[in-house]
């Protein structure tokens, strides 16, 4: 579904990614998982096209990215951001519905509040939150649109940029586990990147080290915890000893 | 010290402007080209109508009144000097549509405007609002730069066109009631002395005022640098490049307007 060949991406002299190959099939889920400033959101804004890449390619369904009609390729894409990125001036409903009010998915303006009512029950939030504005929410509220926001129009493809940071360990386990219910249940590819390695094991079918700007490697959770590769190791279990430089 | 560092460090500092400014240019003719081109969002140009019209109406009508009555106390105190104490209503009348009134009804708006709207782009530029606009297949340029610069240059006029009437009304109230004039005297010659273009050419300034006024709102907030710094930097480049931009674009639009 998802392909990356020999990605580079520089800032400067900073060379953030430098070489990623990567493969994520139809329907799985994939945590990408690796230090601070080691590229993974710029990974993911490069295959959305936010990021253009120095070189490489990036094939979405076979087809690259770079190239497909921008309408019609983000369309097939939810994305959840860090800090929920909801727009301030419009309330809750409005913000998960933005995609059905306007462009080529735009829907009678009642259809798009009901469908909006109806993501946000999906994430547990009632219909009350729907007139409020973003400022009126907790965090974990805001991720709770973020991530209706991501589901609204059905995209095959959703991708989730640090779910959980910020958020306290029950909130956090409550979003992890939307977000694994939500992904099977729609049949999507998800690509999540995280330092949290409780949502790498709620989420994951497949993990993928980022390091040094290339994917160091990949695997299943369960060869994530047998793995003797040091690099794997010392992250997953958060050592200050080992082949990763402590400070960066 | 090399003898030529100085020279270089100018070099830098005229290549750095110049690429500023071809990149303005670059932002502004894209900012026009969406303007042009569908989908065209309503909402946001309403919103942007009130917000940068609506609600500037009070800063821009003071400011006008003030000017007006600070302006027939100069002329007369300085028409005092070769008896052309009557020339105060025309003089203020003209001193208000052809300059004061769209000058300062500019920068009061950029004052507001550029400041509200660099402030509001840039934040949604450090929160990844603007790259969640992107990902839900929403044009930023379209979306944030183009209503706003559109209400902005349609809008601006307008508070012109109001604050040359409060600063007339600002003359003639301390015409009548602090020089001496009789009322009906002074409308008569108000009315008498001033010509539509007068008027015309203050409103033109008006539309490109408010346009520069949006444009470097919307192109410093979009280039804002991350935290709170780099959104208070946006912010005060918004303010300095708009206000520094009427003032020279009106020294070029009187030429135009006026050179003989």
């Amino acid at each position: 579904m998802i392909e990356l060949l020999g990605v580079h991406k520089a800032f400067g002299a900073n060379a953030v990614l430098r070489g990623v190959d990567l493969q994520v099939a139809r329907g799985t889920s994939v945590v990408i998982i690796g230090g601070s400033g080691t590229g993974k959101s710029v990974l993911l804004k490069c295959i959305l096209g936010l990021v253009r890449p120095d070189a490489g390619a990036i094939l979405v369904a076979g087809e690259d990215a770079t190239m497909a009609g921008r309408e019609a390729f983000l369309a097939r894409f939810g994305m959840l951001f860090q800090g929920g990125a909801l727009f301030d001036s419009l309330p809750v409903w409005q913000n998960v519905a933005f995609r059905l009010l306007r462009g080529a998915k735009k829907r009678p303006r009642a259809e798009a509040r009901e469908i909006a009512v109806e993501k946000l029950r999906r994430v547990g939030l009632g219909s009350e939150v729907a007139e409020l504005y973003p400022a009126e929410l907790s965090g974990g509220m805001q991720k709770r649109v973020g991530l209706a926001r991501a589901i609204a129009a059905e995209p095959e493809i959703i991708f989730f940029d640090e779910p959980t940071t910020g958020l306290d360990p029950i909130m956090a386990g409550v979003i992890d586990e939307l977000i694994r219910e939500i992904v099977v249940e729609m049949g999507a590819t998800a690509m999540t990147i995280t330092h949290d390695m409780r949502t790498v094991r709620s989420v994951a079918d497949q993990v993928a080290m980022l390091h040094e700007g290339v994917i160091r490697w990949t695997g299943s959770v369960a060869e994530m915890d047998a793995t003797p590769d040091p690099y794997v190791h010392q992250f997953i279990h958060g050592l200050g000893q080992g082949p990763i430089a402590a400070v960066r | 010290m090399s003898v030529s560092a100085p020279l270089a460090r100018l070099g830098r500092a005229v290549l750095g402007a110049l690429a500023t400014t071809g990149r303005v240019a670059i932002f502004a003719l894209d900012t026009v080209s969406h303007m042009l081109r569908p989908p065209f969002y309503g909402r946001e140009f309403l919103l942007a109508v009130l917000q940068i019209g609506w609600l500037s109406l009070p800063v821009v009508g003071l400011t006008a009144l003030f000017t007006g009555a600070a302006l027939a106390l100069q002329i007369y105190a300085g028409g005092a000097r070769f008896n052309a104490e009557s020339v105060v209503p025309s003089i203020v009348a003209i001193g208000m549509t052809r300059e004061l009134g769209p000058v300062l009804g500019g920068l009061m708006v950029a004052a507001r405007v550029a400041s509200s709207i660099a402030a509001e782009i840039g934040t949604m530029k450090v929160t990844e609002q603007i790259d969640a606009l992107v990902t839900l297949s929403t044009n930023p340029m379209k979306y944030l730069a183009a209503p706003r610069v559109l209400a902005a240059t349609l809008t601006v006029p307008v508070l012109v066109a109001v604050g040359d009437s409060i600063g007339i009304m600002g003359g003639w109230l301390v015409g009548v009631n602090r020089l001496g004039f009789n009322s009906a005297t002074y409308l008569r010659n108000t009315a008498e002395f001033l010509e539509g273009w007068d008027v015309g050419s203050g409103l033109a300034k008006g539309a490109v005022f408010g346009f520069l006024v949006a444009l470097m709102g919307c192109y410093h907030g979009m280039h804002s640098g991350r935290g709170a710094m780099g959104v208070g930097a946006a912010t005060k480049s918004a303010v300095v490049g708009a206000s520094v931009l009427i003032l020279a674009s009106n020294y070029l639009l009187t030429e135009v307007f006026f050179s003989a």
